[in-house]
């Protein structure tokens, strides 16, 4: 694999808080255009690795390259980071998207503002575009945050877990958007819990539970073994723990 | 007879005619920072920085005196010391914001007291703690239009990246490099309102012109330009209301424009859309979808 195909590169990354690693010693490196499941318990370091990547959080220990630059990058939180009691309209939300466009001033002009009529349009939003967000139910927030990245056109999807309390309908629409995305040629990391869907959609799946339990096609990590450790691992946290001392040469 | 008592006092007394332009610049200025600081969920973090700037304005005032110059330029700094320490010390230890801006403003306020009765009488320190926005001089009038056009313009550039930086906060981080400048430059702002505000309401009231207008527009519309809009409409007829009541009762003009805001916010309250009756007095019939 040359480097011009791969687009995040983990080198013996570490991350973590207070010393302690939510992350321990990750290598992997995602092809241009993957579409990868990041599975494993809570608390196995998911969302702590999409921090990492949007510059929000340091390594502890070694780095990461990203080779999209970092407009290429579109990140969609999980859903309780927004304030939704807070005046926007869904229009206004969602336009958002063409921050890269139009930055902090400028206004939407005509063809970008049916742009993102489009956008909603593909989400199944038409005729929300003057509701406030607060009137939204969660499905249909999470349209509309589907829609504004969407707009951001990013080549590197980051999602955390896009599915949470999400009904099943809902679901379906949104994951024949991601894999639109994919045919696209885009870049795909999300966070998921439902193996079912994993198993369903995704080529490819990593395991995580703060070790790296496995990377590749999706059918060989999903095992009943792999995920057996992985619930057990995700478990254990050890208030006295030693300092670690792998050496950087090691690998994974 | 009616025109006369509401006019009459404005049109006989130049010093009610400077009141009624301190209000209406306060209004435009320090209220649509009031609006953001409500929405941001940050309505006692505003009322805890006014107490903040206090020790500032005393030492100026210990070292010069009653000069607005050396009152502002201590405000200002000591209002941003503690903001930007406030916020150190909630991302470097793990007490939360609220909890270190609480320790700084008791301290402050503490400080603020004790300078200003080292050297005056109990008549600066009521003017320091309470305003006289009955006795604005050339200066103290310039000094809040201007702080009001600063915040007017720095509002309108940094509008859509607080917006952003309010509801989500963590997309806006996604996207650019605005977000602790929307943050730093809204709190600059929050401070530079705040002592407009004292000079004419006092460091204690000062936040109340922000927040109370905001919190009675929340009640009545859904949008946040009609918000900005209404807040700043209630902010200065309250300001009319308290400066003709203080006339006409012969009652400090200070608390009478607070106590305006106060009989407007608890309407809302009770009557608005979104207040505790509102809701229950909407008798139309629900719709089909």
């Amino acid at each position: 694999m040359n480097a011009r195909d791969t687009i995040l590169e983990l080198d013996n990354l570490t991350l973590g808080y207070d010393r302690h690693p939510a992350i321990h010693h990750l290598r992997c490196h995602i092809t241009r255009g993957a579409l990868v499941a990041i599975v494993g318990p809570n608390g196995a370091g998911k969302s702590t690795l999409f921090k990492a990547l949007t510059g929000e959080l340091q390594p502890l220990q070694g780095h990461f390259r990203i080779h999209t630059g970092k407009e290429g990058i579109a990140y969609l939180p999980q859903q309780s980071e927004l304030d939704r009691s807070f005046p926007v309209s869904v229009f206004d939300m969602v336009s958002m998207g063409l921050w890269r466009e139009i930055g902090a001033f400028r206004g939407l002009s005509r063809s970008q503002a049916e742009r993102v009529r489009a956008a909603l349009a593909a989400v199944g939003l038409s005729g929300f575009e003057a509701r406030q967000i607060g009137t939204l139910s969660g499905g249909q927030l999470q349209r509309a945050r589907f829609a504004r990245m969407m707009l951001q056109d990013a080549n590197l999807l980051l999602l955390d877990e896009p599915f949470n309390a999400i009904d099943a309908r809902t679901i379906e629409d949104l994951v024949a958007l991601i894999l639109q995305w994919h045919a696209e040629g885009r870049t795909i990391l999300a966070v998921l819990h439902d193996l079912t869907l994993v198993r369903h959609h995704f080529p490819e799946t990593l395991l995580l539970a703060r070790e790296c339990l496995g990377f590749g096609p999706t059918a060989e990590i999903l095992t009943a073994e792999h995920l057996a450790t992985a619930r057990r691992l995700a478990g254990e946290f050890d208030a006295t723990a030693p300092v670690c001392h792998r050496p950087e040469a090691e690998t994974a | 007879m009616i025109a006369e008592a509401l006019f009459g006092p404005f049109a006989d007394f130049e010093f009610m005619r400077r009141a009624l332009a301190g209000c209406l610049a306060l209004a435009l200025g320090a209220t649509p920072v009031g609006v953001f600081l409500l929405l941001r969920r940050m309505s006692l973090m505003g009322d805890a920085m006014a107490h903040a700037i206090l020790p500032g304005a005393a030492l100026g005032y210990l070292a010069f005196g009653l000069s607005l110059g050396a009152m502002t330029i201590g405000g200002i700094i000591a209002g941003i010391v503690v903001a930007l320490a406030a916020g150190l010390v909630a991302r470097s230890s793990i007490l939360k914001e609220d909890a270190s801006l609480a320790a700084f403003y008791l301290l402050s306020i503490a400080t603020g007291v004790m300078i200003v009765s080292l050297r005056g009488r109990n008549l600066d320190l009521l003017h320091v703690l309470f305003g006289s926005v009955l006795a604005l001089d050339d200066a103290s009038l310039l000094l809040i239009s201007a702080i009001t056009t600063a915040t007017l313009v720095a509002l309108a550039l940094l509008y859509r990246p607080l917006v952003l930086e309010c509801f989500d906060a963590a997309f806006l981080r996604g996207v650019s490099a605005a977000s602790p400048i929307a943050h730093y430059g809204f709190l600059v702002l929050v401070v530079l309102n705040l002592v407009a505000g004292f000079h004419a309401l006092g460091t204690l009231m000062a936040v109340g012109i922000m927040i109370l207008p905001s919190a009675a527009a929340r009640l009545w519309v859904k949008r946040l330009p009609a918000m900005l809009g209404l807040a700043v409409l209630i902010a200065f007829a309250s300001g009319v209301g308290g400066l003709l009541a203080s006339y006409h009762a012969d009652v400090p003009a200070g608390p009478a424009i607070i106590l305006a805001t106060g009989i407007v916010y608890v309407l809302s309250l009770i009557l608005a859309p979104g207040g505790m009756l509102g809701a229950r007095l909407d008798r139309r019939p629900h719709l089909e979808s």
